[in-house]
């Protein structure tokens, strides 16, 4: 049998592992990856709305907004923290690593897991969020774009959490969270339109390094044409290019830790 | 005979390192022998065997696993490998016999063969009752017992176990030692890493001794002791009768053939009775000597009580081509 054959059904067999264990860990995963942002989305879309702090309409920006946050930090965080565990003190990775595929297709399984989770768990934030909000007056034929964005947000995901994952020494794991997690969430234009930020240009900036920010901006783009928003092409052509140097960068550095 | 692995001057520097982990190490393990690879910690043995189950890029150097060069095509090379690791590393989120499918299903084990398989090897490791246990609640012999299962489930030619008794019990060792037994019985080639003498003197057919990266000889365990100046020993008890235990010992150290002797534990019993034990140090065939030490003790009246042949180990060979030093 031929190295590639082998090779892809031993991939095959590792992303299968994967979301056997995610089968039989469905209650807690599903917990890790809807309770932050139902909560996000009930207070700001509903709470402040409600108390009047927020103008009408503004739920209706927050979720698609939402919905890209999903996409992008669970595929980022699904990919990078077991990975980090993985790297340190279980080992359980050297299993996959001595399966009979390359050390940089592992690497591409782990990332597209990570991004299969991403893109699930932002799935489930269509039913959650036009449950929690009532009503959603989405152009619905902006839908087949909005969900390229969250597939390719979701990768982007994935290559952004194998860097880190791959790159951040375990005993670093808590810093993560303030340093790289936390700007990443309120950088990115989930939570208000990047196109509106002209007054606090230097912010604007800021948010156009955060991959984020495309996804958020392309899902609005699609399902709100009204709200001023990215051109289309743009979102897509820096989320592919987010995808292959965070995706090459990811390789490199989980090559890096797999072989000595 | 095939060779199963080969090693040729393999040399791995690691990046800010001073000096080459291994060091020029040439070796070669045949076809269905259980190979021990012995030598002191930071030697280059765990570096090595990282090299032959490409998980460790060689700086330089050739190695061959089955015919495969592992630095070529590291996937066939991972086909012909199976490695039980010193730490567990089995998949927390499995039970112990999906650790085993799963890992078969990795190697392309079909369906039918990979269940039937996960049974016979529990069965044969002792894990019978333990195919559903979560990883976390098995003991330390269990999970040791099931990484060798996973490791066969996928038919390797070569496995490799390192330091697979550290930490188990006298029962579990015994346990452990007649499956590695019985794998060599099925024609599975064995590359052993130990630092227990014992172990690798009991189930080795060859060993090679590692230090400072370069292989110091390889031979069978009973060789490399034939081999070892001073290697036979006989312990002579005696009753001096007069005569002080230094002289009764520099009387036999006259005998041609001794090397050394010298006086080991505390004298016993009262008096006249005092009893005195030595150790002669012996070149060659120490039962050549029986009759010599004897007649020469009968000479000085000196009373023997008991003596007893005894050989060097492979421990001795180890610090004697190794040192006495800590590493």
């Amino acid at each position: 049998m031929s190295t590639t054959t082998t090779s892809l059904r031993a991939f095959t067999a590792v992303l299968g592992r994967d979301v056997f264990v995610t089968g039989r860990e469905l209650p807690s995963f599903l917990a890790q990856v809807l309770v932050q942002p139902v909560a996000l989305l009930f207070v700001f879309g509903k709470v402040l709305g409600q108390l009047g702090y927020t103008q009408p309409g503004y739920a209706q920006i927050l979720l698609p907004g939402m919905i890209a946050l999903n996409a992008f930090l669970v595929a980022l965080q699904n990919t990078s923290f077991p990975l980090v565990l993985d790297f340190s003190y279980s080992r359980e990775i050297e299993d996959r690593l001595l399966a009979p595929l390359p050390i940089s297709w592992v690497a591409v399984e782990k990332m597209l897991f990570g991004a299969l989770r991403g893109l699930f768990a932002a799935l489930l934030m269509f039913p959650i969020g036009l449950l929690m909000l009532g009503r959603v007056s989405w152009d619905l034929s902006g839908l087949p774009f909005a969900v390229l964005c969250m597939v390719l947000g979701s990768l982007a995901g994935g290559t952004v959490g194998l860097t880190v994952g791959a790159a951040v020494p375990p005993r670093r794991i808590n810093i993560m969270f303030a340093v790289i997690l936390a700007p990443l969430i309120f950088t990115g234009a989930s939570q208000f339109p990047w196109a509106q930020l002209h007054d606090l240009r230097w912010f604007q900036i800021v948010c156009a390094f955060n991959p984020l920010t495309y996804v958020s901006e392309g899902m609005r783009g699609a399902l709100l044409p009204e709200v001023p928003h990215m051109a289309p092409w743009v979102c897509v052509l820096a989320l592919l290019l987010a995808c292959l140097i965070f995706g090459a960068a990811g390789i490199k550095f989980f090559l890096r830790r797999a072989l000595d | 005979m095939t060779t199963a692995v080969d090693v040729a001057d393999l040399v791995k520097r690691y990046p800010k390192s001073r000096h080459n982990a291994v060091d020029g190490l040439s070796f070669r393990v045949r076809c269905g022998e259980i190979f021990g690879l012995l030598g002191p910690n930071g030697a280059g043995k765990t570096t090595t065997v990282g090299v032959l189950t490409t998980r460790i890029v060689p700086t330089s150097g050739k190695v061959e696993i089955g015919g495969v060069d592992v630095g070529r095509d590291p996937v066939a090379a991972k086909t012909k490998v199976a490695v039980v690791p010193q730490r567990v590393n089995l998949d927390r989120s499995l039970n112990a016999r999906q650790n085993l499918l799963f890992h078969a299903t990795y190697h392309g084990v079909g369906r039918s063969a990979r269940h039937a398989l996960a049974d016979e090897l529990l069965d044969r490791m002792g894990l019978a009752g333990k195919a559903r246990a979560r990883v976390d609640d098995l003991s330390g012999g269990q999970s040791q017992r099931l990484m060798i299962a996973r490791a066969l489930i996928h038919r390797p030619e070569v496995l490799f176990l390192d330091e697979p008794s550290t930490g188990l019990d006298p029962q579990a060792r015994l346990f452990l030692h007649d499956r590695i037994e019985d794998l060599r019985s099925e024609g599975i080639t064995v590359v052993l890493t130990t630092h227990d003498m014992d172990e690798a003197e009991k189930l080795s057919d060859r060993v090679g001794i590692v230090d400072h990266g370069r292989m110091l000889t390889v031979d069978t365990p009973s060789e490399l002791i034939r081999s070892l100046p001073g290697s036979g020993t006989m312990d002579v008890t005696i009753r001096t009768n007069g005569l002080t235990p230094e002289a009764a010992g520099g009387t036999l150290a006259e005998i041609p053939g001794v090397q050394r002797v010298e006086r080991i534990g505390r004298p016993s019993g009262e008096g006249g009775a005092a009893e005195t034990r030595l150790r002669l140090y012996v070149a060659g065939e120490t039962t050549e000597l029986l009759g010599p030490v004897a007649a020469r003790l009968h000479e000085r009246t000196v009373t023997v009580t008991d003596l007893a042949l005894g050989s060097a180990t492979l421990e001795d060979v180890f610090i004697d081509l190794t040192g006495r030093d800590m590493r």
